[in-house]
């Protein structure tokens, strides 16, 4: 079944130079096992191909469930030097939730998951 | 019941809502109003103003704020603890001063004054002293923009503004001190916690990085179950209530609105932090890793297990320095095909930059309604029947002569580019000076905060 981060999880975003931080929070702690799984480094540096030039650094706060990952070479050289409407990474917090995950369905109903509309 | 103490945060950033300060000075049963108003960019603004005018550098709307909440200061004993001095605290100071006497209290009000984090004026003998400030990220030495730096500013701590309050200062004015530390400061005071107590200075500390960005942990720029929030004109500003074994409880003052939930909290929590093991302060290494957050009662979020390491021997520089010149121009493409329009326009304007011969380190151009917020992860084909797109295009270059010809090229596209464009008043963008950040780190000792207390 496909579900939507968005359906499943709620966001802050942030820059530090040209990094930008963005906090994954899951809507229910059940879920967060699930999200830990799917968001790997490999799966994020992918969604985020050809928007930024560096690496992808991942953080687990299973206390908050939520994860961090910091998102380098995001902000076009930094808040300052960056022509872009989003320069100080503001919204990379929805652009994180354009993310649809993969669940096998049965997986998917004990969860109590929302399908992908 | 042991003793609690509230500090509110009435500023997230300078131009922050101006009445949230006496909202909570007037509402919001507080011991302490931390305010934060300087964003790095912030500190080079104010340098260039003080380079034109040696009495201002600072935030120029604090000493009628602090005017105007003197009532809860000197009656209620409520004590500000800000870091509106920028580049020239003494100053701040001073005219705070001169507004407490011109509203009838001259005399009454004691400002304590923390300076010591402007390294600019000895920039070269730090260097001649060895500190080479190499850039943290690329390790290049500091003497390759050394003639284009406008700003340097250390990262101070809680020291700095705890010994102002320690000496009877109703008010404390700050340079760049870390935003949490003006938090932390009044915890100490209170509580006389010792600096080597790591789980209470991590308690204050992420209690400042809770509020320090004011209404954005009581329902501002709250992305959970965003619709629902209540009241939001009438956001409530945050207030960390504190207890003596580094437990925290985050509410707002009564009657206001927003909302302060777990969910809430969490949201600023995660915001522009780094390793959750080890987030870097002045006065403490911090660990998220431990926190617990619980729902105590409507708006009242209650957090625990706080946990922290020994503070850095080093402290954070921010340098700031001049890279250039930078413009924006905008036209706005109407439907049908609004997006084609726009991207036929970037054509040929950028063809035409081209036959100028003029040269940009960069040109970008955003098609606001088809893609611009979130760039290369939206999806293909967003914005195709969008009924309008703004076409944004920005360049940056060391020619400032360059960008002002840009600046004359946007606006002739109404009359012989693609149809159908409208709002064209911001066509013509204004050239701006780009700032540029060098982030470095210094020893501590390097670093002399001196205090002292006007009235």
């Amino acid at each position: 079944m496909k579900v939507r981060l968005v359906d499943i999880a709620h966001a802050r975003s942030g820059d530090k130079g040209n990094i930008a931080n963005v906090g994954v929070i899951a809507l229910e702690p059940r879920w967060y096992p699930l999200i830990v799984r799917e968001l790997t480094v490999e799966r994020v540096a992918a969604h985020y191909a050809g928007a930024i030039q560096g690496r992808v650094e991942r953080f687990e706060l299973a206390n908050l469930h939520a994860m961090n990952f910091l998102l380098h070479g995001a902000l076009d050289g930094g808040g300052t030097l960056s022509l872009r409407t989003d320069a100080q990474g503001k919204v990379f917090s929805t652009s994180m939730l354009r993310l649809v995950l993969d669940v096998p369905d049965a997986e998917a109903r004990a969860l109590g998951l929302p399908a992908a509309p | 019941m042991s003793r609690t103490v509230r500090v509110g945060c009435g500023a997230g950033m300078w131009g922050d809502d101006l009445e949230a300060p006496r909202q909570l000075a007037e509402r919001g049963r507080i011991d302490y109003l931390m305010l934060d108003y300087l964003a790095e960019v912030t500190m080079s603004i104010l340098q260039k103003q003080r380079s034109r005018d040696p009495s201002a550098g600072y935030a120029r709307d604090f000493p009628s704020t602090v005017a105007g909440i003197l009532g809860p200061i000197l009656e209620h004993g409520v004590k500000v603890v800000a870091d509106a001095g920028g580049v020239n605290p003494r100053g701040c100071a001073e005219a705070t001063l001169a507004a407490a006497a011109k509203a009838g209290k001259g005399g009454q009000l004691r400002v304590g004054v923390v300076t010591g984090d402007d390294l600019l004026p000895r920039l070269d003998d730090l260097l001649a002293a060895g500190h080479a400030l190499a850039h943290m990220e690329t390790g290049a030495p500091l003497s390759s923009v050394r003639d284009k730096v406008v700003a340097a500013n250390a990262y101070i701590g809680a020291d700095g503004p705890l010994a102002a309050l320690e000496r009877g200062a109703h008010v404390v004015v700050t340079g760049r001190c870390a935003d949490a530390s003006l938090t932390l400061a009044p915890l100490r005071h209170a509580f006389g916690w010792a600096g080597d107590d790591w789980a209470r200075m991590a308690a204050g500390m992420i209690a400042g990085h809770v509020i320090e960005c004011g209404a954005q942990c009581t329902g501002g720029n709250c992305l959970h179950d965003w619709r629902t929030i209540p009241d939001m004109a009438n956001i409530g500003y945050p207030i960390a209530e504190v207890s003596d074994d580094g437990s925290v409880v985050f509410t707002k003052p009564d009657g206001t609105g927003g909302r302060v939930s777990v969910q809430s909290v969490t949201e600023q929590l995660v915001y522009e932090i780094g390793d959750p093991r080890a987030y870097m302060t002045p006065d403490v290494v911090c660990d998220f890793t431990g926190l617990h957050l619980e729902q105590a009662s409507r708006d009242h979020v209650r957090m625990t297990g706080a946990r922290g390491t020994p503070r850095p021997e080093m402290l954070k520089v921010s340098v700031a320095y001049q890279a250039g010149w930078k413009a924006h121009g905008t036209l706005t493409y109407a439907w049908p095909d609004a997006a084609d329009k726009a991207r036929m326009a970037d054509r040929v304007l950028r063809e035409r930059l081209d036959r100028l011969g003029l040269r940009f380190d960069e040109v970008v151009s955003e098609f606001v309604g088809a893609g611009a917020a979130h760039g290369a992860v939206t999806p293909a084909g967003a914005g195709a029947d969008a009924p309008e797109v703004m076409y944004r295009v920005g360049v940056r270059s060391a020619n400032k002569a360059a960008v002002e010809r840009f600046t004359r090229e946007v606006a002739p596209l109404v009359l012989n580019g693609p149809p159908s464009v409208t709002g064209y008043q911001q066509a013509r963008g204004k050239v701006e000076e780009v700032i540029a950040f060098w982030p470095a780190l210094i020893r501590r000792d390097a670093v002399d905060v001196k205090v002292e207390v006007l009235q």
